[in-house]
């Protein structure tokens, strides 16, 4: 995959790094600028009167992050949280966040020219959270906006 | 000089004008109260010098403009012919709380009143011309006609301000020449020459004479000498003064030429006695004086000294750099200080935070793997928990600060407020040395404000009554800290006309805030004040009847884990003591585990625990239960259930119950499923990246690595009363 990236960079402008990632049975991808990190699971302390999606909090290395399932955030049934699922950290604006997926897989460099529109469909998950499409290898990876999310926030700024 | 030089030195600039202006304010105060120092007078006259050399160097008009006037005065009674009693220094509090606000104009941009500054300067100006009048009956054209200070003109009061005491021309002829150190030392002719213009007319020659060949002259030698004659009502003395500051740097000769023409000598041994004295005074204001005289506008009558220009800028930033040192070693023996960044010390603050609990982690595991057995591993982590604790202890202290800072702002509040409701008060200030932490300062700004204005609003009666009632027409206000037990203890006493508890019980009975039955305890109903909604003035004042209230106040005191208490003797006053941690960043806690997650309740609510005996709980209502203790029913809030951990209650036999006071010193009982133990918390944000929990206060890392939520006991309580803790949620959601 990496070494089709100067191609695609020569062929069609700016490139940008995405890294991929599945949740459930799907691929999906976000800005690699965004992550500040990928770790493994360990166990969260519950929030009182949270969202469904939100897991808890973890420590950091002495800062409290909160866990995004992203799986219950998408509309899927909750993951089994276990060792194997990973928290990828992310970054934004001066929030630190983890979304819990099922596995990292790997990082593309695409050119701007190769993110498709999401079609137009009914679903809630498209609509709120899916910037764009990606076709590769005849696999399909939604481009999550990371900003979306991330949970509204109780003193301040609305989506 | 490049622009963010200058941005640094005007922050240095304003940092420095908070200094002069605590200076200022402490010494007036000390003048109020009686003090004849004279050090201290030379040290309020400093103070206002300092800033408005500062603010010309800055071209801050106004505030030069007023600083002048003021300083005009501050000289007056420096030199003894204004006595700084009464009225005088009413005067002068009020034109130094002027003075703050065009410094915080100034720097955070805004508006002033200008009618008040007008008005402020007015009675300054009138203080100055004051002695003049008295002294002789001296036609005020006079002055005009000495053609005196052209560059005032547009001060109205200025021209009045500096009048003679004997106003009789004397004509001076000095010879001046500097040596190359004055040069090297920052100073300048020109400075000094307008300054000596200041004082009178002035002709100046210079000597051109010793300027040797180009290929002989030093670039940084002195050739140049001036004769100056100086014409001026001002005694020798103050013309001697301008040179104060270049003294030994210069060949220097005065001569008076002149006939006096009335008026007793000035130069006599009492005035050079006094001018001794003055001198080390003297010495520090003088330092300042060339920056504000560095101002663009240029005299015409004199003419420039042949010093290369450039090297201008550069003496001036030593010059700033130099009074700025002599400044904070000059005032007090005060020990060395350095600034630091707030953001470091917080940074450092949160590093020894992670190692107190990496620390108790790995005692943890140490424990865990059974290795604390051997005593040498024992001993070692002993040592480290000690350092680790030592070195908390010691980043804390940085952050600590006394809490003179907050106490340095009443007595401004303090004028205002009886200026505005009529009374007359003296405020006592103690233990302003007492250190607590900065963010606990900062936020205790405003309930101390509030808790003050209540004071001289509601506790202090008017002076009339203060008579009638035979006692003092001052009111007495004390405001004090001290540390006890680990905590800051404020109480803000007066000496007014205590709590009236009818009248409280009738207002809270009126707004039904309490039954009309109540049977309600002296405390219990002075405690009412601090009820939401309640306040007792029956015309809202706007001093202290904003809407809000003592509730307020209390919950402010409440999220910096402070508690508030009462206690007040008709006749003779109030006293409210308010009780502070001295730091945010940790917190005692008692670690409990609740549906098996482990939760932390601040020390400072808890009251006592106790294991419930199932014959003590009762149901009621429909979901409710109370616990009966000591013959009183107090509501039993199952913590796990009010949380959402579990849709069924606990068994109360099998917890423990922890009795708890919250807001409005209400005592409720919250069940728990056990209690861990008490221990330090370091307290974490949940703000930061997450948002407001309901129910819970913020979080911390336990020795396990694991995150623990610090329960917020009041929420909890208030939740359990109205199901508001779900409806806060239900809102979060909605978002």
């Amino acid at each position: 995959m990496t070494e089709l990236a100067p191609i695609l960079a020569q062929k069609s402008g700016p490139a940008r790094e995405l890294i991929a990632f599945a949740v459930g049975k799907q691929e999906f991808c976000i800005d690699v600028m965004a992550v500040r990190e990928i770790r493994g699971w360990t166990p969260a302390t519950v929030l009182p009167h949270s969202q469904p999606f939100v897991r808890g909090v973890i420590n950091l290395r002495g800062a409290v992050l909160p866990i995004m399932d992203l799986a219950v955030r998408l509309g899927f049934p909750p993951a089994e949280a276990m060792g194997r699922h990973v928290i990828i950290v992310v970054q934004v604006g001066s929030q630190i966040v983890g979304l819990l997926v099922d596995a990292v897989s790997d990082i593309l460099t695409v050119s701007d020219t190769e993110i498709l529109s999401p079609p137009d469909v009914a679903s809630d998950m498209a609509k709120r959270f899916v910037s764009g499409l990606l076709a590769m290898d005849g696999r399909m990876l939604s481009i999550l906006s990371v900003e979306s999310v991330l949970p509204e926030r109780e003193d301040g700024d609305p989506q | 000089m490049a622009a963010s030089d200058m941005d640094a030195l005007r922050q240095i600039f304003f940092q420095e004008c908070e200094e002069q202006l605590s200076e200022l304010e402490a010494g007036l105060l000390e003048i109020e109260g009686g003090s004849t120092d004279m050090e201290i007078v030379n040290a309020v006259f400093r103070a206002v010098h300092s800033v408005k050399g500062g603010a010309g160097a800055f071209a801050l008009e106004d505030l030069v403009r007023f600083a002048h006037v003021f300083e005009t005065v501050l000289d007056e009674v420096r030199k003894g012919r204004l006595a700084a009693a009464g009225q005088v220094v009413e005067t002068l509090l009020r034109a130094a709380d002027v003075l703050a606000d065009l410094v915080r104009v100034a720097r955070d941009g805004g508006d002033v009143d200008q009618s008040r500054i007008q008005a402020v300067s007015d009675e300054l100006g009138s203080l100055s011309g004051t002695p003049a009048a008295s002294a002789a009956d001296e036609p005020e054209e006079n002055l005009d006609d000495l053609g005196f200070m052209p560059v005032v003109v547009e001060l109205p009061i200025f021209d009045e301000a500096p009048a003679p005491e004997e106003p009789a021309v004397l004509e001076y002829t000095i010879s001046f020449k500097p040596h190359a150190s004055l040069y090297a030392n920052a100073n300048e002719p020109i400075v000094l020459m307008r300054e000596l213009q200041r004082l009178g007319e002035i002709t100046v020659a210079c000597d051109t004479q010793s300027i040797p060949l180009l290929g002989e002259l030093d670039p940084e030698g002195a050739y140049l000498a001036w004769t100056i004659n100086l014409k001026t009502t001002q005694s020798e003395e103050d013309v001697r003064g301008v040179f104060e500051f270049v003294d030994g740097d210069c060949d220097l000769t005065i001569a008076v030429n002149g006939e006096e023409t009335g008026g007793p000598s000035d130069v006599d041994i009492e005035a050079l006695l006094r001018s001794v004295r003055e001198e080390a005074a003297e010495q520090a204001a003088q330092a300042d004086a060339p920056i504000a005289d560095a101002a663009p506008e240029q005299p015409d009558a004199i003419a420039a000294p042949s010093e290369p220009p450039a090297v201008a800028p550069k003496a001036e930033a030593a010059k700033s750099e130099k009074s700025g040192n002599e400044k904070s070693g000059g005032s007090e023996a005060a020990q060395p200080t350095i600034r630091v960044d707030l953001d470091r010390v917080d940074r450092l603050m949160n590093l020894v935070g992670e190692l107190v609990i990496n620390q108790a982690m790995l005692s943890q595991r140490l424990m865990e793997a059974g290795l604390a057995r051997s005593t040498e591993v024992l001993s070692g982590l002993d040592e480290f928990e000690q350092l680790t604790r030592d070195i908390q202890e010691g980043v804390m202290a940085i952050r600590a600060q006394p809490v003179k800072s907050v106490f340095q702002r009443m007595p401004r509040l303090v004028r205002e407020v009886a200026a505005a409701t009529g009374k007359k008060v003296r405020l006592v200030t103690e233990g302003e040395g007492t250190e607590v932490d900065k963010t606990v300062i900062e936020r205790l700004a405003d309930p101390l404000t509030h808790m003050i204005r209540n004071a001289i609003d509601h506790g202090l009666e008017k002076p009339e009554v203060r008579v009638a009632n035979g006692k003092r027409e001052e009111g007495l206000v004390r405001l004090s800290a001290t540390h006890r037990g680990g905590r800051i203890v404020i109480d803000i006493a007066d000496d007014g006309a205590g709590i009236n508890r009818p009248r409280v019980r009738s207002i809270a009975e009126e707004k039904g805030l309490i039954p009309t039955n109540a049977q309600l305890t002296d405390e219990e109903t002075d405690n009412l004040i601090f009820l939401p909604g309640f306040s007792t003035a029956s015309t809202i004042s706007d001093i202290s009847g904003r809407g809000v209230g003592m509730d307020v106040v209390k919950r402010s005191i409440q999220a910096l884990g402070g508690r508030v208490s009462i206690s007040s003797r008709p006749g003779e006053g109030s006293t409210f003591t308010l009780s502070l941690p001295l730091t945010l960043a940790v917190l005692y806690g008692m670690v409990v585990t609740v549906a098996g997650q482990t939760l932390v309740v601040p020390l400072t609510s808890i009251i006592e625990t106790l294991k419930p005996k199932l014959s003590d709980v009762h149901a009621f209502g429909g979901e409710a239960r109370v616990i009966e203790l000591r013959n009183n029913f107090l509501p039993l809030i199952d913590v796990g259930r009010e949380l959402g951990f579990r849709d069924q209650g606990a068994d109360p036999g099998a917890g423990v119950a922890i009795l708890v006071e919250s807001e409005g010193g209400a005592q409720s009982a919250l069940l728990v499923d056990g209690i861990q133990g008490q221990r330090q918390v370091v307290i974490k944000s949940l703000e930061a990246n997450y948002g407001r929990v309901p129910g819970i206060a913020a979080a911390t890392i336990l020795g396990d690595g694991r995150v623990a939520l610090i329960l917020d006991v009041d929420a909890v309580v208030a939740g359990s009363r109205n199901g508001s803790l779900s409806a806060e949620s239900a809102l979060a959601l909605a978002g």
